[in-house]
């Protein structure tokens, strides 16, 4: 299936602020006044950097999707 | 600017290794402008970052690098300059390990421990009524709950606890050991952890050692000595810091009786309690692990050049006034605690979940079954180790 348009999402109840996705890419999540991650845009060109933010975070609060399809944090 | 790379560095650690104190230096350097300048017994002076927002930015910005240390005079309190795996790197050879290992220790998967994790710390309470009082709360408490747990992920037999406690010890210690003498123990741990992998890649089991074994052999995605170095990094790592940090915890929660009666009357504060306790103690004898400036940053008023290491202290950092109300003040009612004690930024803690469920459980289970626990002998503290905390904590009840 070819990548239409991903998407990414961070889950601000569950994210604990650890800041390992804004440290993995800045460009692409970034750590609010709280603390809490959110990404910079939510429409994101395809990159596997989002994917290890994804499968990276301890608490699984990032969500990767292509086409609405969840693609990340990968099985 | 404040400070120039020219100003006389201070000597460093400030923290005695006895007792859980924060040294009196840290609040001076957390109330003057820049940067201070610092050396350690080993290696280029340092600046030292104490204050929260400092110490975020040297942790989360990729401007700062880990990999490079090893290509400098790292500033360090042993004698040989060590390779430390995966803390050692940058992304992305950081990231391709640690996505091997990260989902393992995910709040998730951990949680499915939870009831175990309980019931292991309620069958050594047993033990030590039937072993009588005092006992040591180190060796028959605080040590066997995270063993247990992270051999049992890594699939490393529990008996073998005498052993690599000794390697553990070694590779923690400072200025104990010589380098040569650090070296040969790394080996042993080394042999030891390639003897396992061995024996799993012959009979593959559910643990964490085998899917490492088969993200090498079938996916190509480390070398045997990343492979190697990775299990022995999980399972050091993987205890010393919740082993050391379970009598901290007891320990500054007896020497504040009020807190400490708080927690007994609501036991449902536990989880916040935890996190204002990774705030309130200081684990480290000093900061270790310097961040290299790959170019020219401005820390807090301080012109950080390239090339130039900063150590963050995070126990200086997790008291900082601008960010924490009344700091120094231990209060386990406190909430949203954003303490720095896992860390910041792709090195932060891979641990941290399975860590403070290992805390909460230990200290609820602990508390609860003993209303009248106090220390009862002399404690005797670590010494030249990069954790401070009890060797030996003798407790009655």
């Amino acid at each position: 299936m070819r990548a239409v348009s991903w998407t990414t999402e961070v889950d601000r109840d569950l994210c604990m602020g650890s800041g390992m996705c804004a440290a993995m890419a800045s460009d692409l999540y970034t750590l609010d006044d709280e603390d809490r991650a959110r990404p910079v845009r939510e429409r994101i060109a395809p990159d596997e950097r989002a994917l290890d933010a994804a499968d990276s975070c301890p608490a699984s609060a990032i969500l990767v999707r292509d086409g609405g399809l969840p693609i990340g944090p990968r099985p | 600017m404040t400070a120039t790379a020219g100003q006389t560095p201070v000597p460093y650690p400030f923290n005695e290794s006895a007792g859980l104190g924060l040294a009196d230096a840290y609040q001076e350097a957390l109330e003057r402008p820049g940067l201070m300048r610092v050396r350690l017994t080993y290696g280029e002076p340092a600046w030292l970052a104490t204050r929260y927002a400092d110490a975020r930015l040297v942790l989360g910005d990729r401007r700062f690098s880990r990999a490079e240390a090893l290509r400098h005079d790292e500033p360090r309190q042993s004698e040989g300059q060590r390779d430390s795996g995966i803390l050692s790197m940058d992304p992305p050879e950081h990231t391709r390990l640690r996505t091997l290992v990260a989902k393992a220790f995910t709040v998730h998967q951990v949680e499915k421990l939870r009831p175990w994790v309980r019931e292991l710390s309620h069958g050594l309470l047993d033990e030590l009524e039937d072993r009588g009082q005092p006992a040591d709360l180190v060796e028959h408490y605080a040590l066997p709950i995270p063993v247990a747990v992270i051999c049992r992920m890594l699939g490393v037999p529990e008996e073998d606890r005498p052993k690599f406690r000794v390697w553990s010890d070694a590779a923690l210690s400072t200025s104990s050991l010589t380098a040569e003498e650090f070296l040969r123990s790394r080996e042993e741990l080394r042999a030891y952890m390639g003897s396992l992998i061995e024996e799993h890649r012959r009979s593959p089991r559910q643990d964490l050692m085998t899917g490492l074994i088969e993200a090498r052999d079938t996916g190509d995605r480390l070398s045997e000595l990343e492979l190697v170095d990775l299990c022995v990094g999980i399972l050091v790592a993987g205890h010393e810091t919740t082993a050391t940090q379970i009598p901290n915890f007891v320990y500054a929660l007896l020497d504040h009786p009020d807190q400490l009666k708080r927690l007994r009357e609501d036991p449902g504060l536990i989880r916040g309690a935890v996190e204002e306790l990774m705030r309130f103690v200081p684990l480290g004898s000093g900061a270790g692990f310097p961040r290299y400036a790959t170019e020219d940053v401005e820390v807090g008023g301080t012109l950080v050049r390239a090339g130039e290491p900063v150590l963050v202290a995070v126990g200086a950092a997790n008291r900082d006034a601008l960010k924490f109300e009344g700091p120094g003040r231990l209060d386990v009612t406190r909430t949203g605690v954003q303490h720095l004690g896992f860390g910041h930024g792709v090195h932060h803690c891979l641990g941290a979940p399975l860590a403070r469920l290992e805390l909460q459980e230990a200290l609820e289970a602990l508390l609860v079954r003993f209303p009248a626990l106090h220390v009862a002998g002399d404690v005797e503290w670590k010494n030249q180790m990069l954790v401070r905390g009890p060797r030996e904590m003798p407790v009655g009840w």
